[in-house]
């Protein structure tokens, strides 16, 4: 059953790089969903078959939320704002890849130096954390108000997976709420690229430059 | 007989290998629906080369002979320290996969410097999208066998192989799967397969392998055939060794379980010839960089376990 | 008790998505926050007279208060209800005008009314929350929630500018709290040998048990969570956009209240680290983020043009005391529990009155109000009188706060970090001064088509009341309060 576990982080970890390289717009939320639905079975493998019926309906829900409604939002997010298909990367593919895998690296390290409580799944902590710096890799640099919440619900992807490996039980009252939290997230920053792409015609956020200390004054002034 | 043995499993290398090239060929005509040449073509186009005179064009130098010689002699030299369905072979000795890759490595710069030596504006076009390939394919490589050494503990490709078993598929799957799809990948773009060149391509632009080989002919084209034909078995042995671990110690039976997982191998690149089409130039280098990532995965697997 | 206080703005809020006319919508939003504060106030006389027997503490497994929640319920109770004083007046006048934006001449709508009004509820609602968790994981999530309820609050006006101080905030906030989320799972691997959870009292009890490496980790990754929602430099930069787009009544609880909550859970985290014996790690770090807020807030007030961002700014700058209050420990945090009061009710008082200056010459451009005393005398004194408030010029209250911090920190010793202090203490004060005294001044030069600037009573009040509590307390620190403020310091500092 390992196994099968170990196997499970492997395709998460290589489906980060995958995000990290993806220029297609739809193909990324694709990929960020998949993530979520093998996130979510983690539990059930790694669990060696016997689970309670609470934790399955719980890895239920939440491969329901991150494989489906998710990626819904997203999908109609683009469509209503006509977004072009490809996500404007900042610095290149090659880059970006490289990024990934030094930060699996670098993961691997700090995963061995970590006193964590042994896990039984190997490289379950290093694959969270570059999860969760892929996420902020897409967030930075990415132009598209998309692809930002997007580096977010990966962000949130590698928390989950972090969770299951330190084994920390929450109770279900608030893992739901921290579900909701994610979920009204996911919705009003929908909302929020809905009217961005109203007002400024596109969803470049590097278009977004008027709130600043730095732009030169009227008296010619840099202040 | 002990003795014999490895001389006669190189010898089966040396005779088998042209039919895997005819093997794909088969797969790939039953996919398109044609009868397909005759399993043996490589060996008939083989033997009429042989005899026929070669041309030398008045430009090139010695070094356009010596290419072709160069690179039969580096691959069969290889192959003498593959391991066999499960055997040893005969070279084989501690770090002999450095001494491999280099052996590859010394083949490859001197086909490059033949098709140099040409002068035609084509070859050289060949030559640096063969480079500029290799660059990452060959890392790609040694970190792929990095990994299985570190994986087995092992120094030579005899031994790493030998000491794979099923039990070590269990312990290291997530490595050995993600090696075995890293040289996989390596073995398409070393070949001149699919995805990264088209081997029945007409069109000098958009090759890549076979356009360095143009100005070559009679015996030394043969040599060029025989060697990419020997190179394939080379790197097909390589998976099927990875992916047979079990040895029952019967030398017959090993045999033909390794001969039958080499067909396998070569009916899964002609299936992957028949549905894909060739990528285009620019996108080849991120298939592999992908092989690349594969092979660094998998040994990050390794050194952090 | 708690139920009531959580479920009353909570279902106010989703009734006045459902009232439809605006005066019944007003009034609602009134008698909430006046029920709010009745409430809030029937905790605190619990609290302070047993004899009463009211259940105040009521510890169930998730919400419950003590000194330090109470405190900051209260900060907020009482802004809440100045806030929807005034905005009854706001909303009112933005009906009828609404907005044209003077620096560059769009005309712009703003979003329905209902929507303010019911998101303003809800906010309450969720910061009542984190002042009442006594569960991590339940302050996180009413923390994300503050985040998401106040992003429509701050897209008010609707034009370009207030869409990007949104997003900026709604991304970089719940990133932020987002790695709050990972600081809560550490302290549950922390504790995982001993099984504690994360419910605070039970983490508290047994404090000195957990892993400690761990906690310091979970530690680290709480104060950058929270650090980041609380507006302290390096991670600041969605602050000065957020409040200074958002509408006057939401930057006033934005940074009178909000801020506060996010540093609530920072406390929560020092709470935890003092009792394990890490006191001096978890104090190193306030101290040096604090100082280093500090820093930045006094450099770019130096060369503000926006009077809103230049009040932000100081919203960042009394951040960073209270982190360094909090991270000097001893009498120190009491300065720093009592500064956040007076911060609080100083800065909404500011906001209020920023936002009559903003009706009054529909800019924001410090550059060109002038002769403020002339067009709107009262605003203007109110201006004045926050400007002295806010530097903590004695006797105001933050005076003390600030003296307090400044006392420990040369008593323990530190006299670089004392040092720094005073001196950026002083670059703000010079910076805010020339701002405040350029606009309350000179001569102001009316437009073709101005028409006299009516002071509604319903808008100045609120501040006025503010002004004189901060003014109080500088003079006298009623039993009550002190009480409060002293149990508080005495739960951040337990030791071991």
């Amino acid at each position: 059953m390992s196994t099968l576990a170990e196997l499970t982080i492997v395709f998460i970890i290589l489906l980060n790089l995958a995000l990290a390289v993806s220029g297609s717009m739809s193909v990324c939320i694709r990929l960020a969903a998949i993530q979520g639905v093998a996130a979510g079975l983690l539990p059930l493998l790694a669990g060696g078959g016997v689970m309670r019926g609470r934790a399955m309906a719980f890895a239920a829900f939440i491969i329901l939320l991150k494989g489906a409604v998710f990626p819904w939002l997203m999908f109609r997010a683009r469509e209503k704002t006509g977004a072009r298909r490809d996500v404007d990367p900042l610095i290149g593919y090659p880059s970006s890849i490289m990024l990934c895998l030094g930060a699996f690296a670098a993961s691997s390290w700090l995963g061995s130096r970590l006193p964590l409580p042994h896990s039984g799944v190997a490289f379950i902590v290093p694959a969270s954390l570059a999860t969760i710096f892929t996420g902020f890799l897409l967030i930075t640099t990415r132009a598209k108000a998309i692809t930002q919440v997007l580096g977010y619900l990966v962000i949130e992807n590698g928390i989950y997976i972090f969770g299951l490996a330190l084994f920390v039980e929450q109770p279900l009252m608030v893992e739901l709420a921290i579900l909701l939290d994610v979920f009204v997230a996911v919705f009003v920053m929908g909302i929020a690229i809905f009217h961005i792409s109203r007002e400024f015609d596109h969803i470049d956020t590097d278009q977004m430059d008027e709130l600043t200390d730095w732009h030169q004054s009227e008296e010619g002034g840099n202040i | 007989m002990e003795i014999i043995k490895p001389l006669i499993q190189y010898l089966a290398v040396i005779i088998l290998s042209p039919l895997l090239l005819g093997l794909i060929n088969r797969v790939k005509a039953k996919f398109a629906g044609r009868r397909g040449q005759p399993l043996l073509q490589l060996y008939f186009d083989l033997y009429k080369l042989s005899y026929k005179t070669p041309v030398y064009s008045r430009t090139t130098t010695w070094l356009f002979r010596a290419g072709p010689v160069i690179g039969l002699s580096a691959i069969l030299c290889a192959l003498a320290a593959l391991p066999f369905a499960g055997r040893p072979g005969f070279l084989a000795f501690d770090g002999d996969f450095i001494f491999l890759i280099y052996l590859l490595g010394l083949g490859r710069f001197f086909t490059v410097l033949a098709a140099l030596d040409t002068g035609s504006s084509f070859e050289g076009m060949g030559a640096s999208r063969e480079v500029q390939f290799a660059v990452f394919s060959e890392p790609a490589f040694f970190l792929a066998l990095a990994a299985l050494s570190k994986a087995t503990g092992k120094l030579s490709l005899s031994g790493m192989f030998l000491a794979l078993e099923p039990a070590s598929w269990q312990a290291a799957a997530p490595a050995l799967l993600l090696l075995t799809a890293a040289l996989f990948i390596i073995l398409l773009a070393e070949n001149s397969r699919v995805p990264v060149d088209d081997p029945n391509t007409h069109l000098e632009l958009t090759m890549i392998h076979e356009v360095m080989v143009l100005d070559h002919s009679g015996p030394d084209l043969a040599y060029i055939l025989y060697g990419a034909a020997l190179k394939l078995w080379f790197f097909g042995a390589l998976i099927a060794s990875a992916v047979l671990p079990r040895h029952s110690g019967s030398w017959l039976y090993d045999g033909a379980a390794f001969l039958g997982m080499m067909a396998v191998i070569a009916a899964a690149i002609g299936t992957v010839e028949s549905v894909m089409a060739r990528l285009r130039m620019i996108k080849v280098q991120y298939l592999l960089m992908g092989a690349l990532v594969f092979s660094i995965l998998a040994l990050l697997f390794q050194t952090g376990r | 008790m708690i139920t009531a206080l959580l479920t009353l703005p909570l279902l106010a809020g989703l009734a006045s998505f459902i009232i439809k006319g605006d005066p019944a919508r007003r009034r609602l939003l009134l008698a909430a926050a006046a029920g709010h504060l009745a409430l809030t106030a029937a905790l605190f006389a619990a609290r302070l007279n047993p004899a009463l027997g009211i259940p105040w503490a009521a510890a169930g497994e998730w919400f419950g208060f003590d000194e330090l929640g109470l405190l900051f319920l209260g900060v907020t109770s009482v802004l809440f209800l100045g806030a929807s004083v005034y905005s009854v007046r706001y909303l009112a006048l933005e009906k009828r005008d609404p907005g044209e934006d003077a620096d560059d001449g769009f005309i712009f709508n703003n979003a329905p009314e209902a929507v303010f009004t019911g998101c303003l509820l809800l906010f309450l609602s969720a910061m009542t929350a984190v002042t009442a968790s006594r569960h991590l994981g339940i302050l996180w999530a009413a923390v994300e929630a503050t985040t998401l309820l106040s992003a429509p609050l701050i897209y008010f006006h609707r034009h370009k500018r207030s869409l990007e101080a949104t997003w900026k905030y709604l991304l970089i906030c719940s990133v932020g709290i987002a790695l709050a989320l990972m600081g809560n799972l550490f302290l549950g691997a922390a504790g995982l040998r001993t099984g504690f959870g994360l419910n605070l009292d039970a983490l508290l009890g047994g404090a000195a048990q957990l892993d400690r490496p761990l906690l310091k980790a979970a530690f680290l990754f709480l104060f950058v969570g929270y650090g980041t929602k609380m507006g302290l430099a390096p991670f600041h930069t969605w602050l000065p956009d957020a409040h200074s787009e958002a509408p006057a009544v939401v930057s006033a609880l934005l940074s009178g209240a909000l801020l506060n909550c996010a540093f609530l859970g920072i406390l929560r985290a020092v709470q935890i680290c003092a009792g394990a014996g890490l006191a001096d790690f978890s104090g190193g770090i306030l101290v040096l983020f604090g100082l280093l807020s500090l820093i930045t807030a006094g450099l770019f007030i130096l060369g503000q043009r926006d009077y809103k961002r230049m009040l932000a700014y100081s919203s960042i700058e009394h951040m960073g005391i209270l982190a360094l209050g909090a991270g000097l420990g001893g009498r120190a945090v009491y300065g720093a529990l009592l500064g956040a009061v007076g911060h609080s009710l100083a800065k909404a008082g500011l906001f209020f009155t920023s936002g009559l200056i903003l009706a009054a010459y529909r800019t924001k451009r410090i550059s060109d109000v002038k002769g403020l005393l002339g067009r709107a005398p009262r605003t203007a004194a109110l201006w004045l009188a926050g400007f002295f408030l806010i530097t903590g010029t004695p006797p105001s209250g933050i005076f003390l706060g600030k003296f307090l911090i400044l006392k420990e920190a040369v008593a323990s010793g530190k006299y670089l970090v004392a040092g720094v202090y005073l001196l950026f203490l002083g670059i703000v004060f010079a910076g805010m001064a020339r701002i405040f005294i350029n606009m309350a001044f000179g001569a102001h030069v009316p437009g073709p088509d101005e028409k006299p600037f009516y002071e509604s009573r319903g808008m100045v009040a609120p501040a006025c009341v503010f002004f004189c509590c901060v003014l109080a307390l500088g003079l006298y620190v009623p039993a009550w309060l002190d009480t409060l403020i002293g149990g508080a310091q005495v739960l951040i500092r337990r030791g071991p």
